[in-house]
């Protein structure tokens, strides 16, 4: 360390190097001398407040808390003398003096600060002979569990909620003894933020708890796994625990470079999900009385037969579609079979419906921009980009961004609730998407009479003329330049003009030196670096270009289709046509870790496990490549996906199957390299033509579709706790602009016919005023309203 | 020997008609002081100078000196700055302030004229206690009046001076008279006292330097400035300048609100007040206000009453809120209300005094009760040690400082209620 930039104190003894305005504690800590605390958190605002840090500083009158006494050069602490004993003493005392000490029933208990405390700075016995104060629990909702008789009142869950969530849902009232926390500022009563969970890592005593894992194992009993979330791309670390052969709860793993200290909600409660009855646990294979169950040798044989003579047949063959929550392993060893085979008929692409551009599309998708980088941003430009449910910790990072002065711009189908201030929003038509990144290209880019040409060419461009942000948007994208990033998310990723939303954002990059990034859903980086895409082998190697993505697979004459850890009623942009592809199927293989999740068509099933059970690699949005162990051994005569396709090669007798270890699988493949999100050609020429100006009748209403935060794999759909949250409960309800439900004489909360192009489902509407006017948001991910993926616009109806 | 009377600066000389109007404040000399300012454009520095020189005293309890206190603020011009008067006046025993927003309003307004303007502040907001509400009409009276004599507002007397003037009225939470809390909730956050540093100085209301003074304090500002610092100062007494303003309540004859010179002998404050009802003992007085140390008869009749005079005696002048008490009263029940008053009134941020105040007020309410015990004594003390000096503000200390100089001067009050000694 330079010795200019610090300044050295003596704590118990020690002399210790600190940074010039960094407080005692932290210097503490970085010696690894402890001091016991509660309200401090370094992740969190200085409360001073528990007075738990006292300790004794030369020439001060009175014990100082430590963690909000700033470091001096020659400064004299000692953490351990009679005075900071008896200080620290002094305030455990009051700590548990109404503190109801239920440890033995109190969930906390084997993991509490509190108790932890106690043992190491307070005394074996209580002087206080006063009645104890109680307060009754609240509740929270379904994730957290409160006690709050046993709050120390820290305060650490309210600034979380202030300082970090970005969710002002817990406050403290009243006064003195009488201070308690409470939701009284939030309408609902209950912790609706997605990033909830993390207040009960954060309480030092058994007042907030999981409610999933409430009573259920006791902290001495669980074996920890370190793992990582495959929910979203950032991939965040976790820590898996087990107890008596099943997952009971997942805790965050700290990685300052990707999610710091906390996880989402969706990281921490969907492993309910993968511990459901719904789970597959035996082979099954298509007899004339139905599916039924099998040896695992049976079903590979018959299923190595079945892919032999599709790879033989006139048909179009062989196609697969693969879940991009799967691993680099899954997705590496199903594209080696298929090509082993001579199909390039694979994607993970399921909700995509706009492939034109790839052929210029970069390796793999990601971030340009390293998920630390995102702090000191000047300027942000979301397109179709809701980090807040699409990745919650990355909504976190850009809270942080905006808090020191960065501006966020969002173009996209609807005004973001977002859990930071968007400084510059541009609500439009989803057909209008295009239009409005291609305005902002030209005006940053007048200069290049190429791309003009380009642009005039393009019928989006000028579908609704100036829009009343574009000026504004402009700016932003000047002012911040190089310290500027572009992410695209699932409503440009998906949009049915999704190329030219690419390409226009890469011009845009381009024009201002702003950095680039797409932010795919899952391992869907790792899924593209392994090769699960027609167009490109593993390592971003070009195939020979001939095979059918997720959207043409649908309308060729497939002979044995491979349905791999994907719900066909669900997870695809047009189900209606995957379900007619499957019908005209002869055989159809179903990769499934769960039984409701096998389509109806399915002659084999294979029951693969989920993620905890399952070994395997998974690459972030910055190229990060991570290992996520098993947290548990294969729920009855399942087995990890990478076991059996690694079998079913050697059952095709394809060359090269013979792993011994999962590593070996990964080692096959480089690492892949830095992001760039740069296309090989920014050449506007060629869009998507037939998606362009769709006709939209008048009485319709765009559609808005896309997934909800709880509804983007199998896993997470079977998890009874988060589809009882706000965000899960409202996932089946339409919405619209209070405005236009005003207009069609609909009362909020009632019952409406919606009707697509071959679909029609009975919804709740919901009137939500981020909703673009003319438009409808609906929610894809269930079974009533996947089909709706495939239309552009919906009619509705009341419902007498 | 002269007889005892009142020398009066803040409060309004007695026998006038409507003192709190512009017009009776003018008769008095009111306003010259800020006009000459704004005709004179007179230095900043030269006002914060002549209120360091007059000796003049924080009156909100500390006694701090208000001009080094105005002095710590930055000098430079830029940004947004704010002065603060303090007029929640909540400390039991205390109730000068209420009768100087009453009837002297536009002294209050002047004093934080010629403060705000010593300090670079353009805008000061006057804090009122919620309950204070004829105080709050008064004031808001004279700040109509005096806005619209052209006093306050922009470009006062075309000088390019300007300074504007609110008033704000709390909600009954006694921490909000805490300067940092004051300004949580007039940020109109829920008041409890920040951690210090930064100082208001740094960051004060809304973020930006901020002073903090009490009403006595400001009102004091205006005669000083007029009648120059050695007038005011030799007025009180050395390291105390100026009068001020006692509160005398309990066991007397005439309650009220005397302004004397600092530093008068507590003997004749007790004369003034017209001595203890009925003619009894004396046995006790609180000399500044709830929070500081009681002092036994003997002692508080050979103190005088200022900043050294009391801090000898083991108290302190507080905001010289005298509560006086006779031989009839019951100590243990004195301390019992007392404590209460803070059990009450504790914010809750801080673990000491958020569970201390409880435990200290229900181990009084047992003893009172006659079911302490022997080790209840040397525990309450060791509990009010354990919030002494442990917590972000100053009102730990309050709750202990009674505690322990309850028990000092009058313990075996305490051990006459214990049952087993009784019948020891």
């Amino acid at each position: 360390m330079d010795a200019q930039a610090t300044v050295t104190i003596v704590i118990d003894g020690r002399e210790v190097e600190a940074r010039p305005g960094s407080m005692i504690i932290e210097a503490a800590d970085a010696a690894e001398i402890y001091i016991p605390r509660f309200c401090y958190h370094p992740k969190l605002s200085i409360a001073a407040s528990c007075r738990m840090c006292l300790v004794e500083v030369e020439k001060a009158p009175k014990p100082l808390p430590a963690c909000a006494t700033p470091v001096a050069d020659g400064m004299v602490v000692q953490t351990r003398s009679a005075t900071a004993v008896e200080a620290q003493q002094g305030t455990m005392e009051f700590l548990l003096i109404n503190h109801p000490l239920d440890c033995p029933v109190c969930d906390q208990g084997g993991e509490c600060p509190l108790q932890d405390q106690a043992m190491g700075y307070g005394q074996g016995f209580s002087r206080y002979r006063e009645g104890k104060r109680a307060k009754a629990p609240l509740d929270l909702g379904p994730l957290v569990a409160t006690a709050m008789t046993r709050c120390i009142h820290c305060t650490r869950c309210v600034r979380f909620g202030r300082e970090i969530a970005g969710a002002i849902e817990l406050g403290a009232t009243g006064r003195g003894e009488q201070m308690t926390i409470e939701t009284y500022l939030n309408g609902n009563g209950s912790v609706d933020s997605e990033v909830s969970g993390n207040i009960i890592d954060l309480c030092p005593v058994g007042a907030l708890t999981s409610k999933p894992y409430r009573f259920t194992a006791r902290p001495w009993e669980l074996l920890s796994h370190s793992g990582v979330s495959p929910h979203d791309s950032l991939g965040t670390n976790i820590t898996v625990q087990t107890a008596h052969h099943a997952v009971k709860r997942v805790m965050p793993r700290v990685n300052e470079s990707i999610n710091e200290c906390w996880i989402s909600d969706r990281d921490r409660f969907a492993y309910e999900g993968a511990e459901c009855d719904d789970r597959l646990t035996e082979p099954m294979v298509r007899r004339r009385e139905g599916l039924a169950e099998t040896s695992w040798e049976e079903a590979l044989r018959e299923a190595s037969a079945a892919m032999q003579s599709a790879a033989e047949s006139a048909d179009a063959g062989l196609a697969a579609l693969i879940h991009p929550i799967s691993s680099v392993e899954e997705c590496f060893l199903l594209q080696k079979i298929m090509r082993g085979l001579g199909s390039d008929h694979i994607d993970h692409r399921l909700f995509q419906r706009d492939f034109s551009d790839d052929p210029a599309a970069p390796a793999y998708p990601g971030l340009e921009v390293p998920l630390t980088d995102i702090e000191p941003l000047k300027g942000l430009l979301l397109v179709g980009c809701n980090p807040r449910k699409e990745a919650p910790l990355l909504a976190l990072r850009i809270r942080k961004m905006v808090s020191q002065g960065g501006m966020v711009g969002a173009v996209g189908p609807r005004a973001l609730d977002a859990n930071f201030d968007v400084a510059v929003q541009q609500c439009v038509d989803p057909s209008r998407l295009p239009g409005a990144l291609l305005r902002l290209v030209e005006k940053l880019g007048a200069t290049d009479t190429e791309l003009a040409t380009a642009l005039q060419a393009h019928p989006a461009k000028n579908v609704n003329g100036d829009g009343p942000q574009d000026h504004a948007l402009a700016e932003l994208l000047t002012q911040a330049g190089s310290d500027g990033a572009i992410i695209l998310g699932q409503n440009a990723l998906n949009h049915a003009d999704g190329a030219a939303l690419r390409l226009a954002a890469a011009k845009l990059a381009q024009l201002t030196g702003m950095r680039l990034g797409v932010l795919a859903p899952a391992n869907s980086a790792g899924a593209w670096w392994a090769g699960a895409v027609p167009h490109r082998l593993p390592e971003g190697v070009p195939s020979k270009g001939t095979g059918a993505n997720a959207l043409e697979m649908t309308d060729h004459n497939v002979h044995t289709a491979l349905v791999y850890g994907l719900e066909p009623a669900i997870d695809h942009a047009d189900p209606v046509r995957l379900n007619a592809m499957l019908e005209r199927a002869q055989k159809v293989i179903a990769f499934s870790a769960f039984r409701s999740a096998v389509p109806d068509q399915a002659d084999l099933v294979l029951p693969i496990t989920p993620y905890t059970e399952s070994s395997g690699t998974f690459i972030n949005c910055n190229g990060a490549m991570q290992f996520s162990r098993a947290a548990l051994a294969p729920r009855g005569n399942s087995r990890p996906g990478w076991k059996v396709l690694r079998v079913l090669g050697n059952f095709l007798s394809l060359p090269d199957f013979d792993y011994d270890d999962i590593s070996q699988v990964s080692e096959a493949l480089k690492t892949p390299p830095a992001v760039t999100m740069r296309p090989a050609s920014t050449d506007l020429q060629n869009p998507n033509q037939s998606a362009n100006e769709r006709a939209i009748a008048q009485e319709a209403f765009s559609l808005i579709g896309e997934l909800a935060i709880y509804q983007t794999d199998p896993v997470v759909r079977r998890s009874p706790a988060l589809a009882k949250t706000r965000d899960g409960l409202t996932a089946k309800s339409c919405r619209l602009h209070p405005e236009d439900l005003t207009a069609r004489g609909l009362t909020e909360g009632s019952e409406i016919q919606v009707a697509g192009g071959h679909h029609r489902a009975t919804l709740q509407v919901v009137a939500d005023s981020g909703v673009t006017p003319g438009c409808i948001s609906v929610f894809l991910g269930t079974l009533e309203t996947a089909a709706f993926g495939a239309d552009v616009a919906l009619t509705i109806k009341a419902v007498d | 020997m002269s007889p005892i009377c009142e020398i009066r600066v803040c409060l309004p000389p007695e026998g006038v008609d409507s003192p709190w109007t512009l017009a009776s404040y003018r008769e008095r000399g009111g306003y010259q002081a800020w006009e000459r300012v704004l005709r004179n454009q007179t230095p900043r520095e030269e006002i914060i100078e002549t209120i360091k020189s007059s000796g003049l005293r924080g009156r909100g309890g500390a006694g701090f000196p208000t001009g080094l206190k105005l002095s710590f603020m930055p000098r430079d011009g830029v940004g947004q700055k704010y002065i603060v008067c303090n007029s929640d006046e909540s400390e039991p025993g205390t109730f000068k302030d209420r009768d100087i927003l009453r009837f002297n309003p536009h002294q209050v307004i002047e004093g934080m004229a010629l403060a705000g303007y010593a300090i670079g502040a353009t805008v000061g907001f006057n804090y009122i206690r919620g309950e204070y509400y004829e105080p709050w009409q008064r004031f808001e009276a004279a700040l109509a009046e005096a806005r619209e004599a052209g006093l306050l507002g922009d470009d006062l007397m075309e000088s390019g001076i300007a300074f504007e003037l609110h008033s704000q009225r709390g909600a009954g939470a006694y921490i909000c008279g805490e300067e940092t809390a004051l300004l949580e909730s007039l940020e109109g956050k829920k008041g409890q006292p920040r951690f210090k540093p930064p100082f208001p100085a740094q960051v004060g209301a809304f973020g930006k330097p901020t002073t903090v003074n009490n009403t006595e304090t400001l009102a004091s500002i205006p005669p000083i400035v007029r009648n120059g610092p050695d007038w005011f100062a030799k007025i009180g007494v050395e390291n105390s300048g100026g009068t001020k303003i006692y509160s005398v309540s309990g066991h007397v004859n005439r309650p009220g609100n005397y302004e004397v010179p600092m530093g008068i002998p507590f003997r004749d404050l007790l004369v003034l007040a017209g001595g203890v009802q009925e003619g009894r003992a004396l046995k006790a007085v609180i000399p500044g206000g709830s929070s500081v140390p009681v002092v036994p008869a003997d002692t508080i009749m050979e103190c005088t009453m200022d900043y050294d005079g009391l801090a000898q005696a083991g108290s302190a002048l507080g905001a010289g809120s005298v509560i006086v008490m006779d031989e009839t009263t019951c100590m243990v029940e004195v301390l019992e209300r007392i404590s209460y008053f803070y059990f009450v009134e504790s914010c809750g941020q801080c673990t000491p005094c958020r569970e201390g105040t409880g435990w200290l007020y229900r181990m009084i309410k047992r003893i009172r009760s006659g079911a302490g015990t022997d080790e209840d004594l040397d525990r309450l003390k060791s509990v009010a040690d354990r919030i002494e000096g442990r917590t972000i503000c100053a009102l730990g200390d309050a709750v202990a400082w009674p505690v322990q100089s309850f028990l000092k001067h009058f313990r075996h009050e305490f051990e006459a209620m214990i049952p087993s000694r009784e019948a020891a």
